[in-house]
């Protein structure tokens, strides 16, 4: 009882302390957050803006008569390939959701034992990991080309999801992450008799909210732009932005579509972010100790 | 003798651990496949004049010489590649950690909105409206806007004029710079122990320079370490948003970085041996920054 009175004067006494300080801060990050915003704003005004307000002189930042006909005309465009938009919809979400889920999977569970346990090999594969980040090449792409060529999945859905499924970027953030979880929970967990996988999955992962949303944004994100339009050629294989950046690639006469597809894309990404993000600040607020 | 028994030691500890090799092999497969095998096959490539048609001629080290003794073009590249490094590294790496500190002190509601305020830059694909607020005519949003505040008379090639392109292409890059190193922060940020900052009220931390420093850096070692490889890479490959916004080849090649080059000499004139030693030596610039700055680091991340 005493103990909980304490903690809360504390967290009263931070709280009263920042109030002033806070109101400084919403300005400045309101204010830096609209130039950040500034070119997204415009983009999603010039997706709506009819096309005899897009070259007038001076540039409006608003559109009096907003209208859908970019997106319309994007739709038209899509339409009138030999096959259905909803294929591509298909294509892009099954890449999308396989790559998400096989990436977070895969590198979780070797993050956490990269960070937590020490066998032969271990440092080596820590170090390389962290290589290959720095190691960018745009010869990868040509190899990686003939490894596929090799294992015959040109020209296959599987060419689009394989190579995306480890994601050394993922894997080193959780790694990193999971290094900070105390040796003695995992300990403790032992001793009760849990086995890796057990440890893994149910007391490290739903200790790692923050670090596990974050990999899950930066594989959707990744995932939902795949294009690889050089390793898929049936029409039916491809997916949305592939088709998305045909509908719009038109130079700047077509900047409206162009617009249109930018917002067009943007909007999943976004949603998946805010869904997210609201689960670490759902567990943040329920957690309590957490050791 | 001593080295059978070693073996046998080697081989008890890895039977020990099969659980461990268990569970990194689902990723491991995956990696050594796309990455680790690609990235091996393509080290040699470096010392071979390949087009991609004809079987790779091997010509020893005279990719490397040529690009450090005559392409001029290189030696201007990684002048132009530092610079790019200086502004889209250290410079974006301190503004991730400041907006992300600053958004933490904000109220629980308004986090994830200014969170994702910031980060929407790098999910979105604008080159498009960036070329629009550049654009060299009076209908350019810059342009105009300087135009009506009356700094300047006529408008200026923001995209096209020697002078301007480097500044054009930084700003943009900047834009999108905040991308994963800092998510990643806000990530590190949101795992810290409420608790610890209680007791460091209770241990007389008065104000929130101290709480930086006491508390918050040293439980964020990992985070701001996987920010700067994220960031170095971020900067030091830089390319893309200057080819697609100040065109390619850029005007007197003034926004030219090695990786610009590299994709020149790639997939414009398909000579793959020396773009892949143009890549080798992006490669080893960035494993030294990267060595160094896990030694800077070094105190905050060895948990």
């Amino acid at each position: 009882m005493t103990r909980s009175t304490g903690r809360i004067k504390a967290s009263n006494r931070q709280a009263g302390r920042k109030k002033g300080g806070t109101a400084v801060l919403i300005v400045f990050l309101s204010v830096t957050g609209l130039f950040m915003l500034m070119p997204i704003y415009l983009t999603i005004v010039m997706s709506v803006k009819p096309v005899e307000e897009l070259f007038i002189f001076p540039p409006k930042l608003y559109t009096s008569n907003p209208t859908l006909d970019n997106f319309r005309d994007m739709f038209r465009v899509l339409k009138s390939s030999r096959i259905p938009f909803s294929r591509y919809l298909f294509n892009s979400v099954a890449v999308t959701v396989s790559v998400t889920v096989l990436q977070c999977g895969t590198s979780s569970m070797a993050a956490f034992v990269l960070a937590k346990c020490r066998f032969p090999g271990s440092r080596a594969i820590n170090s390389i990991i962290v290589v290959s980040l720095l190691y960018q090449s745009n010869v990868i792409y040509i190899m990686q080309y003939m490894v596929m060529a090799q294992m015959r999945i040109i020209d296959n859905p599987l060419a689009l999801i394989l190579p995306s499924v480890a994601s050394p970027m993922g894997l080193f953030l959780m790694r990193q992450s999971i290094s900070q979880i105390p040796d003695s929970m995992i300990e403790a967990a032992r001793v009760d008799g849990a086995g890796l996988f057990r440890i893994c999955w149910q007391i490290v992962m739903p200790n790692q909210k923050p670090a596990l949303m974050t990999m899950i944004i930066f594989a959707f994100q990744s995932a939902w732009n795949i294009q690889g339009e050089s390793l898929v050629f049936h029409e039916q294989y491809k997916t949305l932005p592939t088709a998305v950046m045909q509908a719009a690639s038109a130079g700047l006469s077509r900047a409206g579509v162009a617009m249109a597809a930018a917002v067009f894309m943007l909007v999943p990404p976004v949603i998946v972010f805010m869904l997210v993000q609201r689960q670490v600040i759902q567990t943040m607020a329920h957690s309590g100790i957490r050791e | 003798m001593a080295d059978r028994k070693k073996a046998g030691d080697l081989w008890k500890s890895i039977k020990k651990n099969k659980a461990c090799y268990a569970m990194i092999a689902p990723f491991m497969i995956f990696f050594v496949i796309f990455t680790v095998i690609p990235v091996v096959m393509s080290v040699p490539v470096g010392f071979t004049d390949f087009n991609m048609v004809q079987i790779p001629e091997f010509v020893g080290l005279s990719n490397y010489t040529t690009l450090f003794f005559s392409d001029r073009i290189f030696m201007k590249s990684v002048r132009i590649t530092l610079i790019f490094a200086f502004f889209t590294g250290p410079l974006s790496y301190m503004l991730c950690f400041l907006l992300a500190w600053f958004i933490e002190v904000l109220p629980q509601k308004l986090k994830p909105v200014f969170t994702l305020i910031f980060y929407m830059p790098s999910m979105a694909n604008v080159y498009t409206v960036w070329k629009l607020i550049f654009s060299g005519d009076m209908n350019g949003y810059l342009n105009s806007f300087l135009m009506n505040i009356g700094f300047i008379n006529s408008p200026v090639q923001w995209l096209t004029d020697g002078r301007y392109v480097l500044g054009s292409a930084i700003t943009v890059q900047l834009w999108i710079s905040l991308g994963a190193g800092f998510l990643a922060m806000r990530a590190g940020f949101q795992n810290i122990d409420p608790v610890l900052y209680e007791a460091g009220a209770i241990e007389g931390i008065r104000n929130r320079w101290q709480e930086l420093i006491y508390i918050v850096i040293p439980s964020m070692g990992p985070q701001l370490m996987f920010a700067a490889v994220m960031q170095i890479v971020n900067s030091f490959t830089a390319g893309t948003a200057a080819q697609n916004l100040v065109g390619f080849p850029s005007t007197d090649y003034n926004a030219h970085t090695i990786m610009t080059h590299a994709y020149d000499y790639g997939w414009v004139r398909y000579e793959m041996g020396y773009a892949s030693a143009i890549c080798m030596i992006l490669f080893v610039v960035m494993f030294l920054c990267n060595k160094l700055i896990s030694r800077l680091l070094k105190k905050y991340t060895d948990i």
